[in-house]
């Protein structure tokens, strides 16, 4: 039988990923998140794009890019850290592209999400679940 | 069938979570110019147990492959341009710094890591390149020895393997090292710790097989000091000598130690003919 | 002042008028979380780079809120419109009150 290299990583996991998540940022914490930086407004599912890998060989350096046309703000937030901010960009008049990569911390498995504030007002809401993998000898 | 095959599978049936996890095939290319030896012959003295010697960087996500094509994704880098502040600056009793004996590191270093460990025939001693760096902090600056696994070190080991990046590692093992590479030899096959295991049942026997979550690699370190997201730092060969040593819960050997010099040495010619990879990202 | 912080910028030389360029930029910062014990089970406070900003000749191209989820020695990728030759500044501010800031030029093709 033959495995690639991303099913066999998908196989692994199965048997490995951790399932149980410390310190796990309550739910009502990333809603209060939310809240705060759209005032309740409802958030559009297209118009701002998450890209994070499915899988991350460490939960230390996580990279991640959004990219939200024509948005005035990004927010990001990591939904099963301790504390789930992880970084707002806005974006002002010379801004190339309402876009942006960084490398972030998980701390386990999880949804991270990320929110737009779109120059018309309006919000829009992408999010992208990263499995984080255990290490091997020292963990 | 071999007898690596067989080794491989009784591995697989004694370990509940392996699966086979084979290095890839990408290509390490550098800045999008350079393309790099991550897989080559084995060196003569390999011979008779592996065919092909293979750089860690194949082990690795594609994510963190990435990190190390890229001069600016490389997060190693900053430690570089840190180094190369320091190579110039001036400490000590003697009122020297690097480049007052050395001059330009670009020219001076240039192919200084490949060699390393090697034969130091004033001292009559092996020498790693963080002993040599010591030494020159001593000897001729007249400044304090830096921490053997310090960031002021490994930033420098990482400035000088710059100068050495494509080149092939060629550490000799003959002559008047041979003594210090049989002891090298002696200790990667020796089982060691609670777990019993030497350096060559991970890395030899077991390469491209998960240990947990995580794949074995052949052990290389061609890409040392090399930057890993598990601890976001610079890491010289002895720490990470001294993580695995640990591992299989022994007591550990002394970063700078004549064991640890004795066993650079012989891991270091288990990668002769790959290219210098330092600093490389790691998991 | 957290000790040997050092900034790292990538903006190309040149650009054409009104080009969008790829701006790269890494500091070495150790990202105290705040989350972390030390060996006798205090927590290590945070201190974080908390904002990054980046201007070209004045005006804003972004300005980035951070907090402790982001890797040590953040790392930013974005872009940014050249209407002219001139200057980038980038800022860096920490959680102890230094400012790190590093300039890049760039000219017209």
């Amino acid at each position: 039988m033959e495995f690639s290299r991303r099913e066999t990583l998908g196989l692994a996991l199965g048997a490995a990923v951790m399932t149980v998540l410390p310190l796990r940022a309550s739910a009502s914490v990333v809603d209060d998140r939310i809240a705060e930086f759209t005032g309740g407004a409802e958030m559009a599912d297209t118009g701002i794009e998450l890209t994070a890998p499915e899988i991350a060989e460490n939960g230390n350096t996580v990279p991640i890019s959004v990219d939200a046309p024509g948005a005035t703000a990004i927010m990001v937030l990591a939904t099963g850290n301790p504390t789930p901010g992880v970084a707002t960009f806005n974006f002002g008049p010379l801004a190339g592209s309402q876009s942006a990569s960084t490398r972030i911390r998980l701390a386990g498995t999880q949804d991270v999400v990320a929110i737009a504030k779109l120059a018309d007002g309006s919000f829009a809401k992408a999010s992208a679940a990263v499995k984080v993998t255990i290490g091997g000898c020292g963990g | 069938m071999n007898y690596k095959a067989l080794t491989a599978i009784a591995v697989a049936l004694s370990l509940p979570l392996s699966a086979h996890a084979d290095a890839d095939d990408d290509t390490l290319v550098l800045n999008e110019e350079e393309t790099l030896v991550t897989k080559t012959a084995a060196p003569a003295h390999l011979s008779d147990v592996m065919d092909e010697v293979m750089s860690g960087w194949h082990f690795r996500s594609d994510e963190t492959q990435a990190l190390q094509m890229d001069d600016f994704e490389n997060p190693a880098m900053v430690f570089v341009d840190k180094a190369f502040d320091a190579w110039n600056t001036v400490e000590g009793t003697e009122e020297k710094s690097c480049a007052s004996c050395h001059d330009d590191v670009e020219e001076s270093m240039a192919g200084v890591r490949a060699v390393y460990p090697k034969w130091n025939e004033q001292a009559g001693e092996v020498r790693t390149l963080a002993m040599q760096v010591n030494d020159c902090r001593e000897n001729q600056m007249g400044a304090k020895a830096w921490k053997y696994t310090g960031g002021d070190m490994t930033a420098m080991e990482a400035l000088i393997s710059v100068q050495s990046r494509g080149m092939p590692v060629n550490v000799a093992i003959d002559g008047p090292v041979q003594s210090v590479w049989e002891q090298g030899k002696e200790m990667y096959y020796a089982r060691t710790g609670q777990l019993e295991l030497s350096c060559a049942n991970c890395h030899e026997d077991s390469y491209g097989l998960m240990i947990r979550a995580d794949h074995l690699s052949q052990g290389q370190i061609n890409g040392f000091p090399t930057y890993r997201l598990k601890n976001a730092k610079l890491n010289n060969v002895h720490a990470r000598f001294k993580g695995c040593v640990r591992d299989t819960r022994a007591e550990t050997y002394k970063p700078g130690s004549a064991d640890f010099v004795a066993l650079e040495l012989y891991v270091a010619s288990r990668g002769n003919g790959l290219a210098v990879e330092g600093p490389s990202v790691r998991n | 002042m957290a000790s040997g912080v050092k900034p790292r910028v990538k903006v190309p030389k040149k650009a054409t008028p009104g080009e969008a360029i790829t701006i790269k930029t890494l500091i070495s910062h150790q990202m105290e979380s705040g989350q972390r014990k030390d060996k006798e089970g205090n927590v290590i406070p945070r201190s974080i780079i908390n904002r990054f900003t980046c201007e070209f000749n004045g005006q804003l191209v972004t300005d980035i809120t951070i907090e402790p989820a982001v890797s040590t020695n953040p790392y930013f990728q974005f872009e940014a419109l050249v209407p002219e030759a001139g200057d980038f500044k980038f800022t860096w501010y920490d959680d102890d009150g230094s400012v790190y800031d590093a300039t890049k030029s760039i000219a017209m093709a």
